[in-house]
């Protein structure tokens, strides 16, 4: 151990800054999208469709609760000691001709990776599907020094041609359906054929069109990493269109740039995150490709590989003992698509990249919340609390009992000013701990009748108005139980 | 007291994360050494043998799912298979150290055949004129249907079988395991590797599969069984 002493927990925690909040709180940006039915019907086909084959593909497997366990146990030894791991990692890297870089947060990440393509003399870069490059808004970073990235990844690509925000982990365009895709394609890729269709397989040989000559000529690919393995310095891409293996074969410079929560400790570990990824995220036995690589090979793919180690926040996720095994996520998205919410609401409601119930817990937790006006103060009440999600998810992360932590922390951190909805719960408590109060408030509360309509109040006045405001609220009976009880009498034995 | 922010002007990057790291491993009271290691009970042998007709049989039903072809034939039949597989080829592209009788098979009828790093190395712009490709592999994976490359002698660098078109695997039945654990163990981080399930392929629109991205896309397995 080192004999550096960092002060108290809390006042060093150091928090993650770039694409992992938006300007809105969820139900807000929730209500704008429930109002869209083209999203709600993409999404409800998509998410059904997807959620069938994880199903059947983790049916197959007669030891697939075996091997969450092992996933689990796996990344809670290795946060244990991803000191020690990230220091093997970087000298097993360096060892084998690699380079390794430290990035404290996002605008670091970004200098770095800009800085080395800079270097390199390069005026584009061609980047594989990354989640942590999004995540640190590489492209606006590159963009603004000049330097213009493409998206390879066919979603990821129909989401940066139409300047969009991804919407999902694995399929950050599964918000467009195949006509939208069509329109756009034709409105942006040069030369893409006239008489182009919305058939999935002629949207695919357009992009393979459009990005091969690009393939032939990058100089510089930048990625993302599924993981790094400690022992050996090996960084895995798990990836499907072969868009992966052109940008980590055939440029001369390789970027990967990787949260530090990635690391795995042995190569026998890659044996379960091979199984459960790939079965989880799209539901396939295995994905189309995988790609592993340890520094360089010589005569073999780019000259010159750059590992970027990216903090933004996971440090200080780490220090809930509670919280941090959001960290634990491979970024498979089964809990998206087994959401009741994140289906109807769409991704790009949650603010940040990462959406559903995996980004409720975990963008609140690398942003840190400031107060409750803070749009991602409002993430970790976007659940109903199902449980869905802790069901399917292949590391086991508890979500629901993450979200209802996080639930906790934000009204503990709201005590000291108690609000409305503390006042009320405080108003109910006295009313309900004396039998004539009670009664008394029944018949009190039957006034409320006058707000409904067809048995549902649609909306209170005053400090109610944020009750209704999601949810419609059923209207009191214009008996109380207990009137009906004493109308009666006492039934005959 | 010492404050993290103060210091940090002094410190790395790479200092500061791992001092934050420790300090919030410290907060939550975690220490290392978390895992009992050995005792996660997933399946790590298959019941099968490592190159028996049962995982040989289950290898070809799986690889027949991903919409690749497969076929079966033994040592002697190799060639003849070969040149029936690459009627529609008119380029054909090979790493040095494929079998002989493979590498003749592979510039029958008349087809053009160039061999990577015989005399020189190909370029990638020429690399991507070709047609095809033939290589061995590695390892090959029943339940999922993979087949792995390492990049050796048999199998060429690893833009070879990513280039052209239509990708030519061949696999010795012993080669073939029935698990995911057991191939991983016959895999060195020394060399590049690359898993193989089926053509390139995307989900990405409405979450269908679609076979035939920026990979190969066809691909065809053959099988060898004894001699």
């Amino acid at each position: 151990m080192t004999g550096v002493f960092v002060g108290m927990p809390g006042e060093s925690v150091a928090y993650g800054t770039g694409n992992l909040q938006g300007s809105r709180s969820f139900p807000e940006a929730a209500g704008v999208a429930l109002r869209d039915a083209q999203l709600r019907s993409n999404l409800s086909r998509a998410t059904a469709t997807i959620r069938a084959k994880r199903a059947a593909a983790v049916a197959e497997l007669p030891d697939w609760e075996r091997l969450r366990e092992a996933a689990s146990a796996i990344k809670t030894d290795a946060m244990s000691r991803l000191p020690e791991l990230l220091e093997q990692l970087e000298a097993a890297v360096r060892a084998r001709g690699g380079n390794v870089h430290w990035a404290r947060d996002a605008v670091e990440a970004n200098r770095i990776v800009t800085d080395l393509v800079v270097a390199k003399g390069a005026r584009s870069v061609v980047k594989v599907k990354s989640m942590a490059t999004q995540e640190i808004g590489l492209n606006e970073s590159l963009l603004a020094a000049g330097i213009e990235p493409t998206e390879t990844d066919l979603a990821e690509l129909i989401v940066q041609l139409g300047h969009d925000f991804p919407s999902h982990i694995v399929v950050p365009a599964i918000h467009r359906n195949r006509a939208e895709i069509r329109e756009l394609f034709v409105r942006e890729i040069p030369g893409a054929p006239i008489g182009l269709s919305d058939e999935p397989r002629e949207l695919a040989m357009t992009a393979r069109a459009h990005l091969r000559e690009l393939f032939l000529t990058a100089r510089v690919a930048v990625s993302g990493a599924n993981f790094a393995v400690a022992e050996t310095g090996t960084v895995g891409v798990v990836e499907s269109e072969g868009n992966g293996r052109m940008c980590l074969t055939l440029p001369e410079t390789l970027i990967t740039v990787m949260g530090i929560e990635k690391v795995l400790p042995s190569w026998r570990d890659l044996e379960v995150f091979l199984q459960v990824l790939p079965r989880s995220a799209t539901g396939e036995r295995m994905n189309p490709y995988t790609s592993m690589w340890s520094g360089v090979s010589p005569g073999d793919g780019p000259t010159e590989f750059h590992l970027v180690l990216l903090d933004n926040g996971r440090t200080a996720t780490l220090a809930d003992p509670a919280g941090r095994a959001a960290l634990h996520c491979i970024r498979c998205s089964a809990c998206l698509n087994v959401c009741p919410v994140y289906e109807r609401t769409g991704g790009n409601a949650y603010g940040s990249i990462y959406p559903g119930p995996i980004g409720a817990i975990l963008s609140p937790q690398l942003t840190g919340v400031r107060n409750k006006h803070d749009p991602n103060a409002s993430l970790p009440f976007a659940s109903t609390l199902c449980g869905a999600c802790y069901d399917v998810c292949p590391v086991k992360i508890d979500i629901p009992t993450i979200l209802v932590h996080l639930r906790a922390k934000s009204v503990d951190a709201g005590r000291r000013r108690p609000d409305s909805e503390a006042l009320a719960f405080r108003v109910m408590a006295w009313v309900m701990s004396s039998p004539g109060r009670f009664s008394r408030a029944e018949r009190l509360l039957r006034l409320a009748r006058i707000f409904s309509r067809g048995g549902r109040i649609r909306r209170l006045p005053g400090p109610g108005a944020a009750w209704t405001m999601s949810r419609d609220l059923a209207a009191p009976p214009k008996e109380t139980f207990r009137e009906w009880w004493t109308r009666h009498g006492r039934p005959v034995r | 007291m010492v404050d993290a922010t103060r210091q940090a002007g002094q410190m790395s990057a790479r200092d500061v994360i791992l001092a934050r790291i420790r300090a919030a491993n410290d907060a939550a009271s975690v220490t290392g050494a978390a895992r009992v290691p050995d005792v996660h009970g997933y399946r790590i042998a298959g019941e099968h043998l490592q190159g028996s007709d049962a995982v040989v049989d289950l290898f070809i039903s799986r690889v027949a799912d991903y919409q690749a072809g497969v076929h079966c034939t033994d040592g002697d039949g190799v060639p003849a298979l070969l040149a029936s597989l690459l009627t529609d080829d008119g380029r054909v592209v090979v790493p040095a150290g494929l079998p002989e009788p493979w590498r003749v098979a592979a510039a029958g009828d008349g087809r053009e055949l160039l061999i990577d790093g015989q005399p020189m190395t190909i370029s990638t712009r020429e690399l991507d004129e070709m047609d095809a490709v033939v290589t061995a592999c590695r390892a090959a994976i029943a339940e999922t249907g993979t087949v792995v490359l390492d990049a050796g002698d048999d199998q060429g660098r690893r833009a070879l079988s990513l280039l052209p078109d239509h990708h030519i695997v061949a696999v010795r039945a012993e080669q073939i395991v029935q698990l995911v654990p057991e191939a991983i163990r016959l895999l060195s981080a020394d060399r590049p590797l690359t898993f193989i399930s089926g053509p390139s392929a995307t989900s990405d629109i409405e979450f269908n599969r679609v076979e035939g991205v920026h990979g190969p896309r066809h691909l065809d397995v053959v099988v060898i069984k004894g001699g």
